[in-house]
């Protein structure tokens, strides 16, 4: 297919996905469930998508997603409370040490920075080592840093325990949506590069892509700073998306969830992943709500409804996906325009051939 | 001294207790093919895995193009466990990455073909020329450096359409078959633009008319690209028809060398190697 062409299809596939969000916002109460699932959604399709860029990309398995989260959620969340509201959020703390803000758009990069930053630290030693310390570096460091966190020497800076709020939040789903979508195309752009290249020749066979004058250490540092600086930017969507930050929430379960949503969504497919954490986020917020409430049918109430029942159901389907579709939903394929092309234009000629 | 592109100099390479190369000095000409054989187990592969620096030698040196490259000398506990010889006459202690030493300029295949089996044709040679590319992984991924890949690409296809591959380009290179997979695999070497190209038993599991078509294919790029080739090769008529000089291995040691006319009347050789292969053919 033509490439203007294609890239027209893309613009104006992505022009009618936002003008249709803001449709929606203007049709549905703003409290509507739909929204916290789109918006939701769309900041996990980011972490996943940078977790794939590490354990489905790159060949590097990583287990610290929560960790440069929380990072990314903290650094956005301290540099952005007014100063107004620093008595308030802080009042422990004689209302903190910062008295600055700074503006959203660098806030958000500094966050993405910060956790780059730390996922270099992690790599310069643990890269250099063959075999699998990256997932039990970044797992201790994840668990680490949220005790880190929450030390009280720390609190005129952190806040220790005490919940962060009160900085810029976004008010349209159409923000995630936006951001997610520029970080993720971004990573896209990063896997069809010659580096992207070199990390699937890393992922396929070291070796071999030693032999072939790819050092090692450097592309994996690159793929793991990416990495968390995409997730420490997810992690600052979040901390907007709740509107409150606490480094209690980010634990190894948030981790495993994102783990969760690559697998399911085939590790190697970034389309995979988005569609993974739309259904993850759907089913776990919405779909599957109504089993943690008693339901009652003609005045009969039905067994097992109760809550945590929705856990255990979920656990059951996330059991038979990665039992039944074990390369996951995309396999290591992508969802593209040209795909849908070959699909529909591969029927007809079909169709055409068996009329005459 | 300069005429040679490889030196390599008492090397031992020791496991364990297990030598597996014991002692080795040999030389490689600049614009020479030479072949290093041996019965099975012999050591071959060990010795182009420590020049290619994915072991570090036990104990000797390795130059490249009159500049040493690799050396060392047994220590901690090897310095007792060490059963080779010119123990003490390495002092220093250099070692190099593998890919230091493909940045050098030496490339190599891999005896059980090791290509990024899951990537395309084309990717495989891309990534070789991934490591001489002007671009960085910012200009790379905004695609500042359009015009360096579209130099990459042209020159990958041109080193396809050498080999006759080109429009196998976007096929799985692991979905390919054997012989295809061997050719891919030193068109991917060749990407790296090396000076010395060294083949670990390129003719494997061909046919007599595959292996004379990669004889005359060997002679034809090492003209071309202006390289010097080291190969471990098991085809005598592949080896005695274009090999410069011969280094035969038996047990990790040298049991002779020379041009192919004095290699194959060399008694010892008969006895180790070449006896062998015209027992087993009775
Ligand atoms: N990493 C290693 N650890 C221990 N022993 C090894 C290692 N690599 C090779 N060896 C041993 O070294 C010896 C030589 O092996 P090598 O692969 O170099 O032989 P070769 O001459 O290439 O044989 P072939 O013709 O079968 O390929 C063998 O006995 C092998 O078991
Ligand atoms: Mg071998």
């Amino acid at each position: 297919m033509n490439p203007k062409v294609k890239w027209s299809i893309a613009a104006v596939l992505i022009l009618l996905l936002l003008g249709g969000l803001y449709m929606l916002e203007q049709i549905l109460p703003a409290n509507s469930i739909i929204f916290t699932v789109l918006q939701k959604g769309a900041i996990y399709s980011l972490i996943a998508v940078s977790l794939n860029l590490l354990n489905g990309f790159t060949g590097l398995f990583s287990l610290g997603q929560a960790g440069f989260m929380l990072i990314g959620a903290y650094t956005y969340a301290v540099l952005t409370i007014p100063p107004e509201s620093r008595a308030a959020v802080y009042q422990y703390y004689d209302g903190g040490i910062i008295d600055f803000a700074l503006p959203v758009p660098v806030a958000m990069i500094l966050a993405g920075v910060a956790a780059g930053i730390c996922a270099f630290l992690i790599g310069l030693p643990v890269l250099r080592m063959k075999g699998d310390y990256l997932a039990i570096a970044t797992l201790g460091f994840a668990e680490i840093i949220r005790a880190i966190v929450q030390y009280d020497k720390l609190g005129p800076i952190t806040n220790g325990s005490n919940l962060l709020r009160s900085f810029p939040v976004f008010h349209s789903t159409l923000f995630p949506f936006i951001v997610s979508g520029i970080c993720i195309a971004v990573i896209c752009l990063l896997i069809n590069s010659s580096y992207g290249r070199a990390f699937k020749a890393i992922r396929d066979d070291e070796i071999a892509a030693e032999a072939m004058g790819i050092n090692l250490f450097m592309h994996k540092e690159m793929a793991l700073v990416t990495s968390a600086f995409f997730a420490g930017i997810g992690g600052a969507l979040l901390a907007m998306f709740q509107m409150m930050v606490q480094a209690r929430a980010f634990t190894s379960a948030m981790t495993y969830e994102i783990l969760l949503i690559v697998v399911i969504g085939g590790i190697g497919s970034v389309t995979g992943s988005v569609i993974a954490s739309f259904l993850f986020i759907a089913s776990s917020e919405w779909w599957l709500r109504f089993l943690d409430e008693a339901q009652f049918i003609g005045g009969m109430q039905v067994p097992f409804l109760r809550p945590g029942f929705r856990m255990v159901v979920f656990s059951v389907i996330i059991m038979f996906v990665v039992l039944f579709y074990r390369k996951g939903i995309m396999g290591t394929k992508e969802f593209s325009i040209e795909g849908i092309y070959r699909f529909f234009t591969k029927g007809r000629s079909k169709a055409g051939k068996g009329a005459k | 001294m300069s005429e040679n592109i490889l030196h390599v100099e008492n090397i031992t390479m020791q496991f364990g207790g297990v030598v597996a190369v014991n002692n080795l000095t040999l030389d490689v000409g600049k614009g020479e093919i030479v072949a290093l054989i041996g019965p099975n187990g012999a050591g071959k592969t060990t010795a182009f895995n420590v020049i290619t620096g994915v072991y570090e030698p036990t104990n000797g040196r390795v130059d490249f193009q009159g500049q040493m490259m690799l050396q060392n000398h047994p220590t901690g506990k090897m310095a007792k466990a060490y059963k080779g010889e010119n123990m003490g006459m390495y002092k220093h202690t250099m070692v190099k990455s593998p890919d230091a030493i493909a940045k050098l300029g030496i490339a190599r295949t891999f005896q059980n073909i090791r290509l990024f089996s899951e990537l395309t044709v084309l990717d495989n040679v891309l990534i070789a020329m991934h490591m001489r590319a002007k671009q960085n992984i910012f200009s790379a991924t905004f695609r500042l450096n359009y015009k360096e890949e579209q130099r990459m690409r042209r020159a990958a296809m041109e080193l396809l359409e050498i080999q006759n591959l080109q429009h196998l380009k976007d096929d799985i290179a692991g979905s390919l078959p054997y012989g295809i997979q061997r050719r891919l695999e030193i068109a991917r070497a060749l990407a790296t633009e090396p000076k010395l190209l060294l083949l670990d038993e390129p003719a494997a599991g061909m046919n007599p008319q595959e292996t004379q078509e990669l004889t005359d294919f060997i002679v034809q790029i090492k003209d071309q690209y202006d390289l010097s080739i080291f190969m471990i090769e098991h085809h005598m008529d592949l080896v005695m028809q274009i090999s410069d000089q011969i280094y035969v291995l038996d047990f990790g040691r040298l049991i002779a060398q020379g041009t192919p006319e004095e290699v194959s009347n060399d008694p010892r050789v008969i006895e180790a190697y070449l006896g062998v292969s015209e027992d087993a053919e009775d």
